[in-house]
């Protein structure tokens, strides 16, 4: 631990700390562009220079000086301040002064650093300011490369987060540009996370283009509902409208990045909305009285009230499933189910269905074997931990059809059967490895291949001191909270099928097949005018994720509260109290009155679900001897990455994503 | 003046052939063997006790550049020796004639160097305009290889020794020695910071030193002879022979080997025939190629050419490329051409110098003129100061120094042709 003086005041700093790390422990504020705890150090901003003694008599760059012991460092001396002065004066000779209509502003690194750096008035005055031609960088990324510092943060983020080598400088000097290759779109998961990075309007985002300014949004803590990693974002909305959606930091979920589908799905949130009650007559829906919904659903079930069931969908809240399950069990209903496209893996012990070695400890494994999942797609901040993973020297298989990893795998082919006689480089790897991790993908799950994976665990050994490596990835939002809820029947949709329940509530169940219940009244209790709207016989119209309070867990059973940013539109009602009122309707008591009531009961049921963090779900099962892995992985599950939810299927955003960055191929092919 | 005898490229002139028969007949590849058998610590002692300092321009000791090279690799990583023949630098021409005339004892030179620093194998980097010293240079190691001068066993030493050849594409900045390593690894020649340096993780992240053409070149030399024969020339810390280019208005241009610290006035009057128009007609020389300050005539006349000396002058020997500019001379857009240079090569990678040689070309343009105001040359001087010593290479600073010196020397001028300007306009408003 070396000892260094930071302006006369001695601290001590951690071992490979840096000069800029040592200045920030000591409480001193170092400006800089080029410099990003999560990317590798460029040093070519030279924002951050300070005085260090011993050293040359000049100004260093803190940021690439390693802290050393004894060091001497000043921040506030003249030549320092001298020394910035002259950078800044540097980056502003040739960067436009159109702040008043340029989107970073408010929030632009450059325009906070100019008030403490800046001279008042230019010396370049006699000289023109340098074009750069805009280049396209696809449908999220808007670029005025007139504006870019030339800080590199994208083209690092690009080349050591995303994997994909896409961004990249051309030409030298001052004429040096940031474009993309072959100026296509950078098409990857995670690309618009440059649009945070960059610190200056260079790169900002398209759909939000010209929308509203920083200071105008009020920023709502919440959950990422588009995949089952739980990403953390902060909500930006203005009146009644949410505008963006940006990441919060949490370095055990995802870290500082967040997919662009949970980015810009958000624009769905005014699209395509139910607003009113919604009721079938005479094969069309017609517009209703909240009370006659309520009726004719009463009025079906009549006295066999147990013959109700209820279908859970991706992105619902534990709350609403809470308030479901009490109101069927009011009616003396058990026919529940949350995995609405029919998977009947074994959940008794929820262990077994976990991401147990956690989404930040996935970083830390030396051998992943991956079965059945496409993990870019699935999970893109997960794929992003594996890379790190594969960086730091892990080894990679996958089982499934072939997708373009962003790391070095060996596809092991589509069978299954190889989990039971394992191919010796696989066996190797993991037999070398100290952390090995096992992670089964809905692919998987829908094959059977739970119980033959379990197996993995003591052949392996992915259960260590300290060390869990057996692996389940979902994709739903839901779901993990659902089990933890008991939010299942044994043999999932086919056994509430056989029930042929006279009412069957979709909540929000956009994915599933409602074939099998044509005789059943079908009430569709979600926001958007999707699958399950269409089939449904009575739609009431309930909140998205960002319009009311609720409780999220993510595939590695971590329990997030995510807050209500705005409310629903029209006659929508949160989702609960759609409920609490069709209990009235159909004269039987759930036992709560309030959102507080409703969570107070729930977490009485659930004690986990009270506490923000990791549930402790226990150890794994005994694997069953007899399991065999049979059949083979012919597909994954999304088929489109943009369009897995129905907010994404009515945001414009992802349908231009993906049409443009999917099937360019078939618009190139049509327009010939 | 350097006797016949005492000269180390015997051959710069190209009277002889450059292959390998010709090559030992002047003595090279003569029992590479025995040096090689002297051990590391021996050879870089000798060239310790030669007094060699860096050919390329910064002058730092050549044998203590190569005791910072590991011992023994710890962890399996090799070691490289990396040439730098990316001469690029205006007015430097002498790598040139050493790969063309002379290219073995370059060849022996990395040989030696390799081994003595225990270096895997040698890349020469060579600027890409050498086409034709491209060509001859590939011939020259195929012709060492074929005699099993270098590759397995190299000279019967039991050393195994590669040498490549790697062609540049044109970047002056290729010249730095990280971008030099970046360029070679296949990226944008863009410098690397420093730590890490190169004798800890260069190439390919293993102990590299990049040494230039010309102090690989004189290394079997000078433990032929001893480095108590190199270090018989020159003035205390600056010793040995030089290549040096004259360029510019002298009668007969020429590279020459010469001893350091020969007086200015004599290696002109020696080898060049003196300066064209005598010596009142003399204005300034550049004595180390394009990136050192200018010296005005009556500082340079008599000074001593080594680095030293020419330090003492707010100059410096770099290449000991001499640039000589006599009365006819437009100096002030000599230095602005110059400034066009580094403006056009400089990489873009930080920020000083990336706007910093833009902003100094421009003014240095207007200056040419006298399109300027008079404060705006002390601005001009303020701009060369926040560039220098802020960038990550010497770039930023190889850019600030001519235009430093021009006004340090030739501020009148600058003066005199704003108001001449202004006096014009002054003129035809009335």
């Amino acid at each position: 631990m070396p000892k260094v003086t930071v302006d006369g005041e001695e601290i001590e700093v951690p071992a490979g700390a840096t000069v800029l790390q040592a200045c920030e422990l000591a409480g001193k504020e170092i400006p800089r562009f080029c410099y990003h705890e999560r990317l590798s150090i460029a040093g070519n901003c030279r924002m951050c220079l300070v005085e260090v003694k011993p050293g040359p008599p000049k100004p260093q760059a803190s940021c690439a000086l390693p802290a050393a012991d004894n060091q001497e460092i000043r921040t506030d001396t003249p030549m320092v301040k001298k020394a910035r002065e002259g950078v800044m004066e540097f980056l502003l000779i040739n960067h436009p002064l159109d702040c008043p209509i340029c989107d970073q502003g408010g929030e632009c690194d450059l325009q906070d650093q100019a008030v403490a750096y800046g001279r008042g008035g230019s010396r370049y005055e006699r000289e023109n300011k340098r074009a750069v031609t805009e280049k396209y960088m696809g449908p999220l990324i808007k670029t005025i490369m007139t504006r870019c510092i030339h800080c590199t943060r994208c083209v690092r983020f690009s080349e050591e987060i995303a994997g994909v080598d896409e961004i990249g400088a051309l030409y030298r000097g001052e004429d040096m540009q940031i474009t993309t290759y072959l100026e296509q779109a950078a098409a990857h998961e995670l690309s618009a996370n440059v649009i945070d990075l960059c610190p200056v309007g260079a790169l900002t985002s398209r759909p939000y283009a010209f929308e509203a300014r920083p200071w105008e949004l009020k920023r709502t803590l919440s959950i990422d509902v588009s995949d089952a990693v739980g990403a953390n974002i902060s909500l930006h909305s203005k009146g009644r409208e949410v505008m963006r959606a940006l990441p919060r930091i949490n370095d055990d979920v995802n870290e500082e990045w967040l997919s662009d589908k949970g980015r810009y799905q958000v624009d769905g949130l005014s699209k395509r909305r139910l607003d009113k009650v919604f009721m079938r007559k005479g094969g069309k829906l017609q517009p209703v009285a909240w009370n006659e919904a309520f009726d004719a659903v009463a009025a079906q079930l009549g006295t066999a009230k147990s013959s109700i069931a209820a279908v859970a969908g991706d992105m619902v809240d534990c709350e609403t499933m809470f308030a479901a399950k009490s109101l069927l069990k009011a009616c003396g209903s058990t026919q529940i189910e949350a995995r609405q496209t029919g998977m009947t893996y074994d959940v008794s012990n929820i262990a077994a269905v976990n991401f147990n070695s956690t989404l930040a400890g996935i970083e830390t494994a030396d051998a992943i074997l991956i079965v059945g999942s496409h993990i870019r797609w699935e999970a893109a901040l997960v794929n992003a931990r594996i890379r790190k993973a594969v960086k730091a020297g892990a080894k990679v298989f996958v089982v499934g059809p072939e997708w373009e990893t962003t790391y070095p795998a060996e596809f092991l082919g589509e069978d299954l059967k190889v989990l039971n006689r394992v191919p010796k480089a696989l066996g190797d790897a993991m037999k070398a490895a100290e952390r090995p991790a096992v992670i089964l993908g809905g692919a998987a799950l829908s094959k059977g291949a739970l119980a033959p994976a379990l197996k993995l665990v003591d052949k392996f050994g992915l259960v260590k001191d300290g060390w869990n490596g057996f692996n389940v990835l979902h994709m739903s939002a839901a779901r993990m909270g659902s089990l933890m809820l008991g939010f299942t029947v044994p043999g999932g949709m086919a056994d509430i099928a056989a029930k042929a329940p006279k009412v069957l509530l979709s909540i929000g169940a956009d994915e599933m097949d409602y074939e099998p219940f044509a005789d059943s009244l079908k009430v569709y209790i979600g926001h958007h005018g999707d699958r399950g709207a269409h089939a449904a016989d009575i739609i009431l119209p309930a909140a998205s994720y960002a319009e009311k309070d609720g409780t999220y867990v993510n595939t590695e059973g971590r329990v997030q509260f995510a807050e209500k940013a705005v409310f629903a539109p029209g006659d929508a009602r949160e989702d609960w109290t759609i409920l609490r009122a069709l209990a009235d309707a159909l004269g039987v008591n759930v036992g709560f009155d309030s959102f507080t009531e409703l969570q107070g009961k729930m977490i009485a049921a659930v004690p986990a679900l009270g506490e923000e963090g990791l549930a402790d779900y226990g150890a794994l099962p005994e694997a069953d001897a007899n399991g065999k892995a049979e059949g083979t992985i012919s597909t994954y599950p999304i088929a489109d990455f943009y369009l897995t939810n129905p907010i994404a299927r009515a945001s414009a955003v992802m349908q231009q994503c993906s049409a443009e960055l999917l099937h360019a191929d078939e618009i190139k092919e049509a327009a010939e | 003046m350097l006797a016949d005898k005492d000269r180390i490229f015997t051959n710069v002139y190209g009277f002889q052939d450059w292959g390998l028969n010709a090559a030992q007949a002047r003595g090279d590849w003569d029992n590479t063997k025995a040096l090689i058998e002297r051990g590391q610590d021996a050879i870089i002692e000798e060239i310790k006790t030669s007094g060699l300092r860096g050919r390329g321009g910064a002058g730092f000791p050549t044998g203590l550049k190569w005791s910072f090279m590991p011992k023994e690799s710890k962890d399996g990583r090799p070691s490289f020796l990396v040439i730098n023949a990316d001469e690029s630098e205006p007015g430097s021409c002498k790598d040139r004639e050493i790969i063309r005339h002379d290219p073995h004892k370059l060849i022996e030179g990395a040989l030696v160097a390799g081994f003595a620093m225990r270096a895997r194998a040698a890349y020469i980097y060579i600027r890409g305009e050498y086409i034709r010293e491209a060509e001859t240079l590939q011939k020259a190691i195929d012709e060492a290889y074929d005699a099993g001068l270098i590759g397995k066993d190299a000279s019967g030493s039991g050393y195994d020794f590669d040498v490549f050849m790697h062609r540049g594409a044109g970047a002056y900045i290729c010249g730095e020695e990280t971008a030099m390593i970046e360029s070679l690894e296949g990226k944008k020649g863009q410098p690397r910071l420093k730590p890490p340096f190169p004798a800890g993780a260069g190439l390919y992240g293993c102990p590299t030193t990049v040494n230039n053409v010309e102090s690989i070149a004189v290394v079997p030399t000078i433990l032929r002879r001893g480095g108590d024969w190199f270090a018989s020339f020159g003035r205390e810390g600056n010793h040995g022979t030089k290549l040096f280019q004259i360029s510019g208005h002298v009668d007969k241009p020429c590279v020459v080997e010469e001893e350091m610290s020969i007086p200015f006035r004599e290696l002109i009057e020696k080898h060049c025939g003196g300066i064209r128009g005598g010596w009142d007609n003399l204005l300034a020389v550049i004595p180390g190629g394009s990136s050192v300050p200018l010296v005005p005539a009556e500082q340079i006349m008599d000074a001593p050419m080594d680095f030293d000396g020419l330090k003492e002058l707010g100059s410096g020997l770099g290449t000991a490329a001499v640039i000589v500019m006599d009365k006819s001379t437009d100096i002030v857009r000599a230095i602005s051409r110059i400034s066009y240079f580094y403006k056009h090569e400089s990489c873009g990678q930080c920020t000083p110098c990336r706007e910093g040689t833009g902003w100094m070309w421009r003014m240095m343009e207007r200056l040419r003129t006298g399109d300027a105001a008079i404060e705006e040359i002390d601005m001009l001087q303020e701009v060369t100061k926040q560039v220098e010593g802020h960038t990550i290479c010497a770039l930023g600073d190889a850019a600030a120094w001519p235009i430093q010196g021009l006004i340090r020397h030739f501020r009148p001028e600058l003066e005199k042709r704003i108001h001449d300007h202004n006096a014009q306009f002054a003129e035809a408003a009335e």
